[in-house]
């Protein structure tokens, strides 16, 4: 351990939660100043979301969408890239998922249409991180600016598809057919022995997620292009100094993370709604930001972070069920909290921590 | 079955709560919320009547997102309440899934049909209020130009907008309808800023008198119309007053009328799953006159709206609904 330095588990571990500790302290207060309790706030969160089986299950169904998104904006963060078009680029996905779906459901099972799915997800999510890519490799047009205005052009072509395109006729829904079997992906409970969700609609995507997770970790810390991505995060004059292409990475890193953002849809299209539908992403993509900052940008990390935050989408339903003053909006809240004391204050708390941990190792440290 | 303490102890309450009397009804408004000035408050003010009439109490729950919907149903269900209305037509396949899950539940759906035997469904003409406005538009504007404003470009708002145009095509068929949606995205119904602009450049064009069909966009929309010194229509709620004398009427969606009605029916026992279609005839659809808007509609104005909403009525103006077939003939 080098001086300024936490040791690792304090850095992954203690550290987000002394931040998510911070946010439910604040976010207390608030709840304090509509003039409700927040001890039986929290109750009613944490009870809602890990204290029945049905509520696990939500909670670990949108865990699993977090676990994507977040992934796909961590694999760009190694990569000194800020991609926050996961929006736009699951948007896409979903065009893949229902393509594949809409083409095999009726003829094969769902573990052929899988693949497909699996594929299609992945291929559109990328293609709708790769002009942005592009850009920003050649012309040095910074994604941030491009993916956001990615995310409007894939909200207009999917309402265009969906209203002109692929809707049912005579439905006044902008939404596909519903799949037939063979485009719906088995619950988790039908797949795993032993377990029971209620019915809550986590499925087979959850083990996709933590496949995924797996991936990103090989990717990233055991692959030559693994290295080089993270190389040309930390410093892009040494990488290219070191023979490493930045265009190259800079299109290949947002391809992965648009093609994981994608995967989401997986999840929601033939998971869950088993159809194809507008604003099916809703702000999960956005969520995943948040996620990946709060999980360190590591797959472990990224995936308690998405759990967390599957908490506070599954809790606070209940807790706006239970008490109704407190709306949809304080959940909105509390996750802004989250991300303001993980990500912009996240060395508010490190200072204080290394002291702690200075004077903690100093007498192990210095021999006598 | 095992799956929840949670649930049970919520059987068990609802159980009590229900014991003497009956179900207590359930509201799930639409993506936007209780009070965006529009479809959901029109929702809200209909079940606060019958609170207020009957003395009973209902829940209600917002959804952020349209995947909330199905877990919003349950719970109310799982909790005993019935009937749980469902406000919109983004919830109609969450409504379907939940009437399967609670067979025993009464659930119904404004905007939306869906064909179960648990399950009343209320759907509008909205067509033929849209018809109305037109033709009052056509007959206000001085410039021969009126506009529109949309929320976004899917099957209700273009149904919408094609009873507009067949309206004012009904006063002269020279009369030029400008026509502009907000988004694409959820914020197209959120978005007043962007409503001011579209409703401006329309100004700008020619428009004076401009209708919205864009939900909280909308408020933005009548808002630049009266900046303007020019006319605005409002739609869903009564939305004269917001700007009394530069709002030349509300089209009205009786969504109030709708739920109403559903939690009366259930009280008094007469409550039965069946397709509800509402238009001018039957009282879903109307527009309003009261003191803001008294002088800005004449005379003439007042018998061509009248004899056209009895010629509807009557079946001897077809309201064309560009929702069957996507089609807009004029």
């Amino acid at each position: 351990m080098t001086a300024g330095q936490l040791p690792r588990w304090a850095d992954y571990i203690l550290m987000p939660a002394i931040n998510v500790a911070a946010a439910f302290i604040v976010s207390g207060l608030v709840v304090l100043l509509i003039g409700e309790n927040p001890i039986e706030a929290v109750k009613v969160l944490v009870w809602g979301s890990l204290g029945w089986n049905e509520g696990i299950g939500f909670t670990l169904f949108y865990a699993t969408n977090f676990i994507f998104t977040g992934l796909a904006v961590a694999i760009a963060f190694h990569a000194g890239l800020f991609n926050i078009g996961g929006e736009g680029q699951a948007y896409l996905g979903g065009l893949g998922v229902a393509l594949a779906c809409l083409a095999l459901d009726r003829y094969v099972p769902w573990w052929v249409t899988l693949p497909f799915a699996v594929a299609g997800a992945a291929a559109f999510g990328a293609a709708w991180a790769f002009i942005p890519a592009v850009l920003q490799a050649k012309r040095g047009s910074h994604v941030v600016i491009t993916t956001i205005m990615f995310n409007f052009i894939a909200a207009s072509l999917m309402v265009y598809l969906l209203v002109n395109v692929m809707s049912k006729p005579g439905s006044m829904q902008p939404e596909t057919r519903t799949f037939e079997d063979g485009g719906r992906l088995p619950l988790l409970q039908d797949v795993l022995p032993f377990t029971d969700f209620g019915s809550a609609p986590v499925n087979f995507s959850f083990l996709l997620a933590l496949a995924a997770c797996l991936f990103v970790w090989v990717l990233v810390w055991r692959t030559r292009l693994g290295y080089e991505i993270r190389t040309f995060g930390a410093n892009q004059t040494a990488a290219v100094y070191a023979g490493i292409s930045p265009v190259r990475i800079t299109v290949v890193t947002m391809l992965i993370s648009g093609g994981l953002a994608g995967m989401m849809a997986i999840n929601e299209i033939m998971g869950s709604q088993h159809r194809l539908l507008i604003e099916f992403v809703s702000g999960y993509g956005f969520v995943g930001i948040a996620v990946a900052l709060m999980g360190r940008a590591h797959p472990v990390g990224i995936v308690f972070a998405a759990i967390l935050f599957g908490m506070l989408y599954q809790g606070g339903a209940e807790l706006a069920f239970e008490m109704p003053a407190i709306t949809r909006d304080m959940i909105v809240v509390i996750q802004g909290l989250v991300i303001l004391f993980a990500g912009a204050l996240e060395h508010m708390f490190r200072p204080a921590l290394l002291r702690v941990f200075g004077v903690l190792s100093a007498p192990a440290g210095t021999p006598a | 079955m095992t799956r929840s303490p949670c649930l049970l102890a919520g059987l068990v309450l609802a159980a009590i709560l229900s014991s003497a009397a009956v179900a207590e009804p359930a509201l799930v408004y639409s993506v936007g919320g209780r009070f965006d000035g529009s479809f959901n408050e029109a929702a809200w003010r209909g079940a606060e009547r019958f609170a207020k009439e009957t003395g009973e109490s209902y829940r209600d729950f917002e959804i952020a997102r349209d995947a909330d919907s199905l877990q919003a149903l349950r719970s109310f269900a799982a909790r005993g309440l019935s009937p749980v209305v469902a406000i919109g037509f983004n919830q109609a396949s969450a409504v379907d899934a939940a009437a399967k899950d609670y067979p025993q539940t009464s659930f119904s759906i404004v905007d939306m049909v869906v064909e179960a035997p648990n399950v009343r469904s209320v759907v509008f003409r909205e067509h033929e209020g849209a018809y109305i406005a037109g033709l009052l538009a056509a007959m206000a504007s001085q410039t021969g130009t009126i506009g529109f404003v949309g929320g976004m470009d899917i099957p209700i708002i273009r149904r919408f907008l094609c009873g507009y145009r067949q309206g004012a095509a009904s006063i002269s068929a020279d009369t030029r309808v400008l026509f502009n949606m907000a988004g694409d995205t959820p914020a197209a119904f959120a978005d007043p800023a962007r409503g001011a602009e579209l409703a401006r450049s329309q100004i700008a064009r020619g428009a004076d008198v401009v209708i919205q069909a864009a939900g909280g966009t909308g408020i933005g929309v009548l808002q630049a119309v009266a900046d303007a010194g020019k006319l605005g229509i409002g739609t869903d709620s009564n939305q004269n007053g917001l700007h009394p004398g530069k709002v030349l009427t509300s089209i009205r969606k009786r969504v109030d009328v709708a739920v109403h009605r559903n939690f009366s029916d259930a009280r008094d026992g007469k409550w039965s799953a069946d397709v509800q279609v509402l238009g001018l005839a039957e009282g879903g659809m109307d527009w309003v006159i009261d003191a803001d808007n008294r002088k800005l509609v004449t005379p003439a104005m007042e018998a061509a709206a009248r004899a056209a909403e009895t010629a509807i009525s009557e079946g001897r103006i077809q309201v064309h609904d560009a929702a069957s077939d996507g089609e807009c003939p004029l």
